[in-house]
């Protein structure tokens, strides 16, 4: 092959790459971009801090917002991940860390059900083992079943991140006569900082978009409660809601409704990402030395 | 690369003794002459690793004299590495490798039931052949990271367990200016002597260190090799090398390995001027080619 071929062959392949980046890229800005146009009108002050109210409001031209579903959202999506973190988390490392734990057969199948289950199915499952033992739709109940959306994706991602972290670092760790789970804890899960991180964000990212477990759970509500034992509202629920109202103006606060969730979970992202920078795993780019097939408990 | 030549022992009064007992020694043979002056600190018996059903190491009987520094030697791939890591139950770690036979610390078998590979790992403590600091600690945290996570939390203990550490690693002068900086900030050289800093922190009776020299320079090299001939007046050392100047540099004790299996073991000198065996000479006259 002539070195004019190889050139040809380079720009190919990138040119390629890029009109496949654009594919992707391309519809989600369109969507940014349809959502940011038709909600911007219906993003006033009123609707970062009024509540929704009744049907009565809109139509009769008072102030009406959705500060009580902006305030529920962030309740229940904060409350599920501080569920659902420390134990994906937790699961994540027991997978990776030790394979051999008579548990994690029992584990690999739940995280994987968990993992294929619609998220209307968490929402009943919510229902039954939370709603119904209190008696009443809740925030908490709401909560649980988006912790159960989070749960397979944060242990998925956890044992995954923790499997391309250098096998030498466990190995340094041991050799000190440290225990296999103070290694894990103090050594090898720093080191992984980003990449946990990152899997806590994606499956964060992915809840808070959920409507569907919320229906039966956390209920809604069309005016502002923080009591986390009482129905809340969340804005993807309230958007499904809004958009299928007959009124104009509910329409366009549905898609500000929209713009509110984007907004809350790109800064979640920019958040944490600054977050976990210093001192982050950045190290363990080049080294993915080989671990050995599987370790028995120490 | 050309070093200095080897009398390292005559410039240590202790060892210019050794010198003149080996002499009336090596007739008498290596055994009776180690039982005379040396202390065992390791000695294994029957020592067997099996990778699944093959055999990495086969029946060792070696003792390892304290306060000496024991060079293991052999061609690539004969269990030199595997042989190290049995003697802190590294092994126990990889799935399907397997130790029988016994290896003592002190007199007492690490592989005994009941005994806690923790503490067996404590007290022997290992370099290992590539640099590996802890990539998200300082210089400061990655020595002292042995103590602290043992509980000690004494800020004056860990402050002089790392000055100490590092001292004796070589390392002080070159880090103590900045101690809080990151352990990836240093050279692999530094990164190397970081490490065995790490491993001195939790004054371990024995180390283990597995080519420690192998990705250093001349310069990093002569410095290693000074600080083990140093540190041998407290820690009982084993290393593994490829560097048959090294082995006759700095330790006291050969042990060359083939197969498997371990062919001769005896004083430094005997091994590389009167191998017993053909197959150490072989090797050792090859190496010198
Ligand atoms: N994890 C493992 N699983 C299976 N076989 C292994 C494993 N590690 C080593 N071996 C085998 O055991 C034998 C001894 O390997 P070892 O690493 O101890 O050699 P070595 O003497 O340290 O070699 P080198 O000088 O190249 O480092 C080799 O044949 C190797 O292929
Ligand atoms: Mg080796």
């Amino acid at each position: 092959m002539t070195l004019k071929t190889r050139y040809l062959r380079d720009r190919i392949v990138v040119s390629l790459l890029a009109s496949m980046t654009a594919l992707v890229v391309i519809p989600l800005c369109v969507i940014i971009a349809y959502v940011g146009i038709n909600g911007i009108g219906a993003l006033s002050w009123d609707f970062f801090t009024e509540e929704l109210g009744s049907p009565a409001r809109a139509m009769q031209g008072r102030p009406t917002g959705l500060a009580h579903s902006i305030v529920g959202t962030l309740i229940i999506d904060s409350l599920a991940v501080c569920m659902a973190a420390p134990v994906g988390i937790g699961t994540g490392i027991l997978l990776s860390e030790f394979p051999d734990h008579p548990v994690n057969p029992i584990l690999r199948v739940l995280t994987s059900t968990l993992n294929g289950m619609p998220a209307v199915l968490m929402g009943m499952l919510a229902f039954s083992l939370v709603v119904k033992p209190m008696g009443r739709f809740s925030a908490l109940a709401g909560s649980f079943a988006l912790a159960l959306v989070m749960l397979p994706i944060i242990a998925r991602a956890v044992e995954g991140v923790l499997n391309i972290t250098p096998w030498s670092i466990r190995e340094a760790g041991l050799a000190l006569g440290l225990p296999r789970w103070r290694v894990t804890l103090s050594m090898v899960l720093p080191a992984a900082k980003r990449g946990v991180v990152t899997g806590v964000l994606i499956a964060f990212a992915r809840a808070a978009g959920e409507a569907a477990p919320l229906l039966f759970t956390s209920f809604g509500n069309n005016y502002m409660n923080t009591n986390i034992l009482k129905p809340m509202d969340t804005l993807p629920q309230r958007l499904y809601s809004l958009a299928i109202s007959p009124y104009r103006q509910w329409h366009s606060m549905g898609w500000a409704a929209g713009i509110v969730l984007m907004i809350i979970v790109l800064a979640s992202f920019a958040a944490a990402r600054l977050l976990s920078r210093e001192s982050a795993g950045l190290h363990i780019k080049s080294d993915r030395s080989k671990k050995p097939e599987s370790n028995k408990e120490v | 690369m050309h070093y200095a030549q080897t009398e390292v022992y005559a410039e240590d009064p202790k060892e210019q003794v050794l010198h003149l007992e080996r002499k009336e020694d090596d007739s008498a043979g290596e055994e009776s002459a180690s039982a005379a002056d040396r202390i065992l600190r390791m000695e294994t018996q029957n020592l067997s690793v099996y990778y699944q059903e093959v055999r990495g190491v086969d029946r060792v009987d070696m003792p390892v004299y304290a306060d000496r520094v024991t060079a293991l030697i052999g061609p690539s791939g004969c269990g030199k590495t595997t042989f190290l890591r049995s003697l802190n139950r590294m092994h126990d770690l990889t799935k399907g490798a397997r130790v029988t036979g016994k290896a003592l610390l002190d007199g007492k078998d690490i592989y005994a039931p009941g005994q806690d590979p923790i503490l067996v790992r404590r007290k022997i403590g290992m370099v290992f052949q590539k640099p590996n600091p802890f990539p998200t600690m300082s210089i400061y945290d990655n020595v002292s990271s042995g103590l602290r996570l043992a509980g000690i939390r004494k800020r004056s203990i860990l402050d002089e367990a790392v000055e100490y550490s590092l001292t004796h690693a070589a390392l002080w002068n070159e880090v103590k200016d900045r101690l809080k900086s990151h352990a990836f900030s240093l050279s692999g050289g530094q990164q190397q002597r970081l490490c065995i800093a790490r491993a001195l922190a939790v004054e371990p009776e024995v180390i283990l260190m597995d080519e420690p020299t192998s990705s250093l320079d001349p310069k990093g090299t002569a410095s290693i090799e000074e600080l083990i001939t140093m540190l041998k007046e407290e820690v009982t050392i084993i290393m593994v090398t490829h560097n048959m100047h090294q082995a006759m540099r700095i330790s006291d004790y050969t042990a060359f390995f083939y197969l498997g299996s371990l062919i001769e073991f005896g004083r430094t000198k005997q091994i590389f001027t009167h191998p017993r065996e053909e197959k150490t000479e072989e090797y050792v006259g090859g190496q010198f080619g």
